[in-house]
């Protein structure tokens, strides 16, 4: 019963801000509720009405899914080639993976959000670049797509944490390996594709389910570059962000739990298909003694 | 023989300018908090500013509402440290129960603890703000911190990975000699669990800092206000072009960030890439 004693704040808790809130989230879900006036049970009108007569809704899916396929992608590669770069012995390493990881330390705040929304402003430091390099000017704030690209750049801005959790996979592959792959006469590609990439795929597998969930559920960068409007053109309207603006600033608590558990739903399914698929690429190594 | 002394020249240099075409952006707005508010957006390609204003700093201080920006700094400090006092305290306690103690369930509250490190946080944002709606918590910073005091899973999962590297030859000798669970994990397990309860520290002092939604829903009365919720006030004036403020303020925001990352970055940078759960 002692065991029980100490994990009791974790019970308590898990009861109090998880369990029940999960179980009040769901009969919400088929009500309309408006903070209010009691709960109105509407069976399943909020779904109804999410799936076939809210265009809104589906744009913040297509924006989400957008902003993880091709944000984690391109955040995991970037992280990998610096964490490729950084895996020497020199002794400046250290530093440099300071630095490379700052941007991830700072990058949940409202200040670099707000940094962000000014560097890709008309006349921020992005045009003037484009600018010196004879390129037309984007208006990043006028342009659905342009606007989402903006928010993109600024997740894979912020690899640092898979580039660490990289870069620790990599210190593990022993370097014998190599070595004998070169007696083979195996170049650096041949060495990446049969070597590196094998051996980091658990790694990867872990740092993909992670990256993903969190890209899920991004809010405060969109939130903050789009002043919580989503705009321009809802282009900046991330699933969060809707779920958000249905709760606190239309009061449709009913529909936003509804929502939420869309997302959970989504969630799980993505969560899963990459375990299912990862058997056709993730290598263990306790296979290779086979 | 030319390229081993070419190599590492360019190595470094590469890696050195990416590094700095990486931090660009914080050193542009770091520069344009010296700048004249109506020059920052003219002198964009410019990194330093012609003339070095130091005045955003007190116009940015004076903060928006009619608070001062101290004022901010003084609220969000008072929620991070209760929080992360909470959360540090609480995590341990389960952490050393799931780690070094038998007992029927334990299984099933790991698993239930490690789903709820995966859970969207969205499908209990809605009850969870009625919950504390009804319990008459709203403008109050109850519903920020005190979750917090029932343990947070990520640092739980932590703290476990961590008390497992410690021998139980340690807790055996320890019970032989008439030591209780409390004692055992007070005085034996606490102690070598130091540098794990940095980590959690560290890491609580970031996402309660840079937290904005808990702020958003909960406080409404600008006397409250967060470091987060009074950025967003200056960006939602920005009709007033008070840029370089609001730079300058940015950077005031971030310093403890980088002051404290640079103080453990050891501590974090370990941390991160054996559990690397968040970020």
């Amino acid at each position: 019963m002692t065991g029980y004693a100490f994990i009791s704040p974790f019970i308590i808790g898990f009861l109090a801000f998880t369990l029940i809130p999960m179980f009040v989230s769901l009969y919400l879900s088929f009500t309309s509720y408006n903070l209010f006036t009691p709960p109105r049970w509407v069976g399943l009108d909020n779904f109804e009405k999410m799936f076939t007569a809210d265009p809104k809704y589906w744009n913040s899916v297509k924006v989400t899914f957008l902003y993880v396929v091709i944000g984690v992608p391109f955040r995991l590669m970037f992280a990998l080639f610096i964490a490729m770069l950084l895996n020497t012995k020199s002794r400046m390493v250290g530093t440099y993976r300071t630095l490379y990881y700052l941007p991830s330390i700072i990058g949940g705040s409202v200040a670099v959000s707000i940094m962000w929304r000014n560097i890709f402003s008309n006349e921020g430091v992005i045009n003037t670049l484009l600018g010196a390099l004879g390129a037309q000017p984007v208006q990043w704030f006028g342009d659905p797509n342009a606007a989402l690209v903006m928010l993109i750049a600024l997740s894979v801005w912020q690899f640092g944490s898979s580039m660490l959790i990289f870069l620790a996979g990599l210190k593990n592959i022993p370097y014998e390996m190599y070595e004998a792959s070169s007696v083979d006469g195996a170049g650096p590609v041949r060495k990446f594709f049969s070597i590196t990439l094998p051996l980091l795929s658990p790694i990867i597998l872990f740092n993909l389910i992670m990256q993903t969930i969190s890209a899920f559920m991004t809010f405060v960068p969109a939130y903050i570059i789009s002043k919580g409007e989503g705009g321009p053109m809802d282009g900046t309207m991330l699933y969060s962000l809707y779920l958000f603006r249905q709760a606190f600033m239309f009061n449709n608590m009913g529909y936003a739990s509804a929502m939420a558990w869309v997302m959970l739903i989504m969630i799980a399914i993505l969560t899963a298909v990459l375990f299912m698929t990862s058997k056709f690429w993730v290598f263990y190594e306790t296979e290779r003694g086979r | 023989m030319t390229w081993k002394w070419v190599k590492w020249p360019v190595y470094h240099l590469c890696v050195a300018a990416l590094a700095i075409l990486m931090l660009y952006p914080v050193l542009w707005m770091l520069f344009s908090s010296f700048k004249e508010s109506r020059t920052i957006f003219s002198t964009s390609g410019r990194l330093f500013p012609a003339e070095w204003i130091w005045n955003n700093y007190v116009t940015g201080w004076q903060g928006i509402s009619g608070y001062s920006f101290g004022r901010y700094i003084y609220n969000s400090l008072v929620l991070v440290v209760i929080a992360t006092i909470g959360a540090v305290i609480s995590s341990s306690l389960v952490a050393f129960g799931f780690a070094r103690l038998k007992f029927v369930g334990r299984n099933l509250w790991f698993a239930l603890m490690m789903v709820t490190l995966m859970l969207p946080h969205d499908v209990v944002l809605v009850p969870q703000y009625i919950i504390f709606t009804k319990l008459g918590w709203l403008n109050t910073i109850l519903p920020i911190v005190v979750p917090a005091f029932f343990g947070m899973p990520f640092f739980i999962f932590l703290m476990i990975q961590f008390i497992r590297t410690i021998p139980s030859e340690l807790d055996e000798a320890a019970t032989i000699d008439g030591c209780g669970k409390f004692r055992l994990y007070l005085q034996i397990i606490m102690p070598l669990l130091k540098s794990s309860l940095a980590t959690a520290a560290i890491f609580s002092f970031y996402w309660r800092w840079e937290d904005l939604l808990g702020p958003v829903l909960y406080l409404n009365s600008p006397e409250k206000y967060t470091v987060s919720m009074a950025l967003k006030m200056f960006l939602d004036s920005e009709s007033t072009s008070n840029w370089g403020g609001m730079f300058a303020m940015s950077i005031v925001s971030l310093v403890p960030v980088i002051l404290v990352f640079f103080l453990f970055q050891k501590q974090i940078v370990e941390g991160m890439s054996t559990s690397g759960l968040k970020g």
